[in-house]
């Protein structure tokens, strides 16, 4: 057996670093052949993508790192670019080389991410992308004199029109790990003495060596309060602490403030580099961008810009979704009904088609508004309008502690929380982007319009309120919407005072040049995004319609059950056949098919009346099968936990059946319509502009002979499905972004419990007001 | 102490100085809006806040309450 891999078949492995904005994803996909691996660095939620250098047989992988302006970190998230850089982390093997990714046009600011990695001890190579728009901006970049200052290659490429993409490949392929890293020093030499003196001092403390290699006591020193630091005091205790607190002490006896001394020299190193290499127009020349700016955050026409293309967005993920959607019903309910033919009636054929089918039908389903959404957020994104719509909206949100970031999100949530918690990746802050994601689901989405729907039309009067403006039915619907509304941004500011208080309320945010959307792009991360929550929210939906699958399909209705409920029928059957025995046992009846061929032309009316007798023997049979499945229903184990629950539901106004129609809706609340069809003998094709649905729930009677149903309870109902939980995907797809049980476990727990409160407080109130 | 939030959309000026949370003023400078440099408002957001400014040749957006902790030249 060997003890060594053949240095053959050894990886080469290549991180892809840079700014947001700069193209680094572009320069990704086209390096990779648009073939990414996603998932998750463990513990963290950020993303992890790699992919094989396209052509390299797999022998150079590249690892797409987070976009980010600095390497400095206050959290694990913030610390991944760090620990893959250094080989810190278990998951992903440590690179041999890495690619830095900067903006030609904002070389500036670029190089101060660039120097910090130049620092991590690997070697690096410079893209310098768009080199186009910045010669069209009369920016001019010796690339030769560049190479020479920053001390590594340089490669000029304009990676959207593929330009300078193969020479980076074949660097990749063929020299790269020739390549020594850089020796540049950025910083004066009392910071590098203090530093190595702390290293020393540290590895006397016994902090691990790969906790306190240079670089990390050089980001220890610089980051008061970072997660270098955390680390390294966590590895030595007080004696670490110690240390780090004389050498800052040193330092800044020395004139060295740790808070500016990163920024200070890092960008008067960078002046100076760029000096004679960069030359710029004198005056600010109006870009294309400047211009476009001047109208797109304008007072008014700004304004109403960014409101139109939100209504675009909105209603194009909440009505057109809506014909794919029932497409995809459709054709679920098609596959269903052939699959079913194809075995015999029993509780396979019911798991296969009722359970796992329908299940996978409701996982599908969400497609459609995904894909609609992801593609006008990468297209916005694409384009640089992303940024000025936070822009825009950033006061208004900063009254809840958040900021404009998070307006798309909370829009989407309107037409559905999936989306809308996918979205919440565009927001860099984390504590901003997980209270985005745990209120994101109570605004009210397409899926509780039915319930709405349904309980408006049957128990809200159709009078006009304030003068006949309103009706008072718009105006309980639009409630419902605003009761969401007014819990969030409760809920919000709750989050952001305990959870997720963030250090500094500050908010700074690039606003970069607009570009032209790259079209394969845009669809490449709708098309990622729409496999991506297939993937990961799928066996999750599955399995919770299974199981809601089981306990109604369970236990099976008793011979008992059967034979009463055919007993209660058999009358009406009867009576129905004897009508048609009656009618054919009449002379004038035809014996035979040509009589009745015959008789059809002389006298249609004559046929009609018969064929009417027998679709009221179907009629009277189809009611005792409507009315078995009902009696299953309700004798099923849901039916039962809809028993025991009735005492806790009761104060909401609510009977057993609404009980067990509440707990059906958790997996996904829209369910709520076909199974109190179910339930009440509608059977479960129904709609909520059902008048049978209407009628059946209007007629509900207690035992006592007292209405089930009425304005309160239909309020209560309404109350509780804005506020509660139902929707497995969405709890499905929050585990997701947040990579933890922890936080659907705690939205699931939130949501249902003010859920009940509040119905419960409008219940009660409304009984009060309507007696 | 005049601040960058002082400063009126079309005009410029030199910070001098930053003030306030250690984490916030690291994170500011980090954007390249460090002592000596010129800043350029170019606009407000239609709502007053926040703040378009240009510096080392590109665009960024910056709330007022982070803008009051930015000290800068009296031209």
């Amino acid at each position: 057996m060997s003890t060594a891999a053949p240095a053959a078949t050894k990886k080469f492995r290549a991180a892809l670093i840079g700014n947001p904005n700069t193209g680094k994803t572009t320069i990704f996909n086209a390096l990779t052949g648009f073939k990414a691996r996603v998932g998750n660095y463990a513990g963290v939620t950020v993303e992890r993508k790699t992919g094989a250098l396209k052509g390299s047989n797999g022998k150079v992988e590249l690892i797409d790192l987070p976009g980010t302006y600095s390497l400095s970190a206050r959290s694990e998230d913030e610390m991944i670019a760090v620990d893959v850089l250094t080989g810190l982390r278990s998951d992903q093997d440590r690179p041999d080389l890495v690619l830095v990714v900067v903006d030609a046009s904002n070389l500036e600011r670029n190089l101060f991410l660039a120097t910090q990695v130049l620092e991590v001890g690997l070697p690096v190579i410079v893209l310098l992308n768009m080199v186009d728009a910045a010669e069209a901006g009369g920016i001019e970049i010796d690339v030769e004199k560049l190479t020479h200052r920053i001390g590594t290659k340089v490669i000029p490429l304009v990676a959207s029109k593929n330009t300078g993409i193969d020479e980076v490949a074949e660097e990749l392929n063929d020299s790269a790990d020739r390549l020594m890293p850089s020796h540049t020093e950025v910083f004066p030499y009392e910071f590098t003495s203090a530093a190595e003196k702390l290293h020393e001092q540290l590895i006397e403390a016994g902090v691990p060596e790969r906790y306190a290699e240079p670089f990390l006591v050089r980001r220890c020193l610089l980051e008061a309060g970072g997660m270098a630091e955390a680390r390294i005091i966590r590895e030595g205790g007080n004696n670490a602490k110690a240390a780090i607190a004389e050498i800052r002490k040193e330092l800044a006896d020395n004139g060295c403030r740790a808070m500016t001394l990163e920024a200070r020299c890092r960008y008067g190193w960078i002046r100076e580099a760029l000096d004679g290499v960069v030359q710029r127009p004198e005056e600010h020349r109006a870009s294309f961008s400047d211009k476009l700016d001047a109208i797109l955050i304008h007072k008014v026409w700004g304004s109403a810009i960014f409101v139109l293309l939100m209504l675009l967005i909105f209603q194009s993920i909440y009505t057109w979704s809506g014909p794919l959607m029932d497409l995809i019903d459709g054709g679920f309910g098609a596959l269903g009904e052939a699959v079913g033919a194809l075995f015999a009636e029993g509780p396979l054929q019911a798991l296969i088609v009722d359970g796992l089918i329908a299940g996978v039908g409701g996982v599908v389903i969400f497609l459609p508004q995904i894909l609609i959404l992801f593609f006008f957020i990468a297209l916005l994104e694409d384009c640089g309008y992303m940024a000025r719509a936070a822009f825009l909206m950033d006061k208004l949100l900063s009254k809840v502690g958040l900021s404009g970031r998070s307006f798309i999100p909370m829009l989407s949530g309107f037409a559905c929380a999936i989306p809308a918690v996918m979205a919440t990746r565009t927001i860099e802050d984390r504590n901003d982007r997980f209270t985005t994601i745990l209120v994101a689901p109570l605004m009210s989405c397409s899926a509780r319009l039915p319930v709405y729907v349904l309980f408006v039309g049957a128990f809200v009067p159709a009078n006009s309120i304030l003068g006949g403006l309103i009706g008072l039915q718009a105006a309980v619907l639009f409630s419902m919407y605003l009761v969401g509304v007014v819990v969030a941004i409760g809920v919000a500011l709750v989050l952001k005072k305990t959870f997720f208080k963030s250090k500094t309320p500050s908010f700074i945010m690039e606003l970069p040049p607009y570009r032209a959307p790259q079209w394969k792009a845009v669809f490449h991360r709708m098309w990622e995004r729409g496999m991506e929550f297939l993937k990961r929210a799928g066996t999750i939906i599955v399995a919770v319609s299974a199981i809601v699958w089981a306990l109604t399909y369970y236990p099976r209705p008793s011979d008992e059950l059967t034979a009463r409920v055919d007993a209660q029928h058999a009358p009406q059957i009867v009576e129905a056949e004897a009508a048609l025995a009656a009618w054919l046992m009449r002379e004038e009846t035809p014996a035979t098919t040509e009589e009745l061929i015959e008789l059809s032309e002389s006298s249609p009316e004559e046929v009609a009346e018969g064929a009417a007798l027998l679709d009221g023997i179907y009629a009277a049979e189809s009611d005792r099968d409507t009315a078995l499945q009902g009696a299953q229903i309700r004798d099923s184990f849901l039916g039962r936990m809809g028993h025991f629950v009735e005492p806790i539901v009761a104060p909401l106004g609510w009977d057993w059946r609404i009980g067990m129609g509440a707990i059906a809706s958790f997996p996904a609340r829209e369910v709520i319509v076909s199974t109190l069809g179910i339930i009440y003998d509608t059977g479960g094709d129904v709609d909520e502009e059902s008048v049978d649905l209407r009628e059946k729930l209007k007629n509900a009677r207690y035992e006592d002979g007292s209405p089930v149903f009425n304005l309160a309870v239909a309020l209560s109902i309404m109350v509780f499905f804005a506020l509660c939980a139902q929707c497995a995907a969405t709890l499905a797809i929050i585990k997701r972004e947040t990579n933890s049980w922890r936080w659907p476990i705690f939205t699931f727990a939130y949501m249902t419990g003010l859920a009940y409160i509040a119905a419960l407080i409008t219940y009660q109130i409304a009984i009060r007001l309507i007696t | 102490m005049r601040t960058l939030a002082d400063l009126k959309p079309g005009t410029s000026a030199e910070i001098v100085d930053l003030h306030g949370d250690d984490l916030a003023v690291q994170r500011i400078m980090e954007m390249g809006l460090t002592e000596g440099e010129r800043v350029s408002v170019l606009r407000y957001a239609p709502t007053g806040d926040p703040i378009e400014l240009r510096v080392r040749g590109y665009n960024l957006s910056i709330r007022r309450a982070d803008a009051s902790n930015i000290e800068i030249s009296k031209d």
